[in-house]
């Protein structure tokens, strides 16, 4: 299928919260372009894998390789200046900074003035209930709206790889379609994507390949029309 | 209003008046030659007496009886407020400075003494509101810097003959590097933790400064240090040192408007709001909240020299922890992160205990009900923080 080389690799990566490990050895690879998900109960260790890329929570031991490079040891604020960008489990706006003070925010590192006006264009038209909303605190708008604002913020950024944690997390039934149906749209643009989720179903539906996560170790990979025939996943992750 | 809503809120009146007295008794009535009555039921009085005239008028103005006295005032107001909303800023800046250059020509001693204090502390609140309304860091140790800044000033006087106008620059400086060194450690903590370690260094330097006897003279202070000078002219008279610390205070306001609204300012913004979602936006937070350490410092350091030269003295108890608790009411009175609303909480703050000095031992009461009771009323702050998409204005 994609047959270069992955563009974000994660080698047996161990995490712990204090004395507790979180993450257990996982190895997984994403390649340019595609949607890659990560599903599993709660407490699995899904965001616990994010934060460990984006190095918040430091990898004790293991590598995470993001385009050939070794970047165990970079700083949380480089990695969005090289392309490498997360929207955190929960949205995590700035709620009392204005919808386009945190898109601001999201190319705080952009020196391209130009550049990031364009982008600001560029996301109005992929939401463009924000344009309407633009003024108003983050604080203030909808749970959707402010997931919404978190994705865009991201995009501010021009990343290459999106790390997406539970974007459907709250948000009702049409909404939770409608941001799927933008996520395919990022992924459409050329974005590499990263989608945790709860929400197996769409997720696999939405991905091109898929990890089971299981307390800290992943169980299960494969394509995402295998895992979603799979009986064991049905059962176990899409209620049947 | 409604008898059961009337019966309500009389309820809650008596509630709290009864609350009030077992309060006030222990402070008033309990005196080392015995209990004591008649100076608590003197002050319950008065409290309990006003306390029922406010909530008559408040019911009969409920009751929409003052409206004919109440339209026109509701009107007036409007109409400033259009007018001000109205006015270009630079009018109203240019007015309040005007008003500020020509103040001590008008005025007596007085009045230039609590002007001072009021610039001093628009200085230590401005600086402070970097650290705690900006990068939403809660210092309770602030006026360790300002101790810095008046220790730098009268030791290189003295000691060394340097001028005020070349301590200025190194109090700051030093106040700086006083706030790096107690920014680092606290780098990676949040809220409560944070709050209770900078207090504890607030203590520190106090105590440093009390029992240094060889460099600081510890508790006795420092005297006789040298006034400002300028090109031969001494600033010998309360009114010229209002003018020093009224350029000091202007230098001040601008400094942090500029910060206000620049890109730091915003990353400060993001990291009160969010500290791990700013990171993952590329805000490198380690280096940008010792910025903020380091210049609400630099604030304070400038402050502090000019107080040092101003009282001619300094002492380890002027930079006691209630003063750090003082500075901080100011800005939180005023308006967390709003440099009009922190001048106002200096205003209000610096010139309520003057006014309420008939009231002597009860001054601070009042004082405490003053404030609890705008808070109450205006939770934000006299003059919140409102600069809704200001500067994505300009961006577009
Ligand atoms: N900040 C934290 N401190 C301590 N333990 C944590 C913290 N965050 C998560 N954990 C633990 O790590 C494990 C994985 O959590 P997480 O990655 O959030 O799971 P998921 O995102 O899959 O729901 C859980 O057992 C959780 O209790
Ligand atoms: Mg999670």
């Amino acid at each position: 299928m994609v047959d270069n080389q992955p563009i974000l690799e994660l080698r047996n990566v161990v995490s712990a919260y204090g004395r507790i490990k979180a993450l257990k050895g996982i190895s997984l690879k994403v390649y340019p372009g595609e949607i890659v998900t990560i599903i599993g109960a709660n407490g699995a260790g899904k965001s616990t894998t994010l934060m460990t890329i984006c190095n918040i929570v430091k990898a004790i031991e293991g590598d995470v390789f993001y385009k050939g490079e070794r970047i165990n040891g970079v700083g949380s604020d480089i990695l969005p200046t090289l392309g490498l960008c997360q929207v955190p489990e929960g949205r995590r706006i700035f709620p009392r900074l204005t919808v386009m003070e945190n898109l601001d925010m999201g190319a705080f590192f952009r020196t391209d003035s130009a550049g990031v006006k364009e982008d600001v264009e560029r996301v109005f038209e992929l939401f463009p209930k924000l344009r309407e909303r633009r003024r108003q605190l983050g604080g203030t708008l909808s749970g959707g709206e402010q997931q919404m604002l978190a994705m865009a913020r991201a995009l501010m950024s021009r990343p290459t790889v999106l790390l997406l944690d539970e974007p459907s997390m709250g948000l009702a039934p049409l909404l939770v379609q409608q941001i799927f149906d933008i996520v395919r749209m990022i992924n459409g643009q050329g974005v590499t994507v990263v989608l945790v989720e709860q929400n197996a179903n769409l997720a696999l539906q939405c991905a091109s390949r898929g990890y089971v996560l299981e307390t800290g170790s992943v169980v299960m990979e494969d394509a995402a029309d295998k895992l979603l025939a799979n009986p064991d996943i049905r059962k176990a992750y899409l209620g049947e | 209003m409604t008898i059961r809503g009337s019966k309500k809120l009389w309820t809650g009146c008596a509630v709290g008046l009864v609350w009030f007295l077992i309060l006030l008794w222990p402070m008033l009535g309990i005196k080392p030659e015995g209990f004591e009555f008649a100076a608590t039921f003197q002050v319950f009085g008065y409290v309990a007496v006003a306390a029922v005239f406010v909530l008559f008028f408040y019911q009969v103005k409920e009751a929409g009886y003052l409206d004919a006295a109440g339209k026109p005032i509701q009107s007036a107001a409007g109409l400033i407020q259009r007018a001000y909303a109205k006015t270009p800023t630079w009018v109203l800046l240019g007015a309040t400075l005007a008003v500020a250059i020509v103040f001590p020509l008008v005025t007596g001693r007085y009045a230039h003494d609590v002007a001072i204090s009021v610039l001093i502390y628009i200085c230590l609140g401005l600086g402070l509101n970097v650290v705690v309304g900006l990068a939403g860091l809660l210092d309770l140790g602030y006026i360790a810097f300002y101790g810095v800044g008046a220790y730098t000033y009268a030791l290189l006087s003295l000691n060394f003959g340097f001028s005020f106008w070349l301590c200025l620059p190194i109090a700051g400086l030093l106040a700086a590097i006083a706030g790096c060194i107690i920014g680092y450690p606290t780098l990676r903590m949040r809220g409560d933790y944070l709050a209770i370690v900078t207090l504890g260094f607030g203590e520190i330097v106090r105590l440093i400064l009390n029992n240094w006897m060889a460099l600081t003279n510890g508790p006795n202070g420092i005297l006789g240090i040298p006034r400002p000078e300028l090109f031969g002219f001494d600033f010998r008279s309360l009114a010229s040192l209002y003018y020093v610390i009224l350029a000091i205070a202007v230098v001040t306001v601008l400094s942090v408007y500029r910060l206000n609204y620049s890109r730091i300012g915003r990353a400060w913004e993001a990291i009160r709001e969010d500290e791990t979602a700013a990171e993952l936006m590329g805000v490198n937070t380690f280096l940008l909240k010792l910025l903020a350490y380091a210049m609400g410092a630099t604030f304070a350091g400038f402050a502090g020299a000019f107080f040092a030269a101003r009282m001619r003295f300094v002492g380890p108890e002027s930079f006691s922890f209630l003063e750090s608790a003082m500075v901080l009411s100011m800005v939180v009175l005023g308006g967390m992160g709003s440099i009009p609303g922190v001048i106002l909480g200096v205003l209000a703050l610096v010139a309520l205990p003057e006014v309420f000095r008939e009231f002597e031992l009860y001054r601070m009461l009042v004082f405490g009900g003053v404030m609890t009771l705008m808070m109450l009323v205006r939770p934000a702050g006299i003059w919140p923080a409102k600069r809704v998409g200001r500067r994505s204005e300009e961006m577009e």
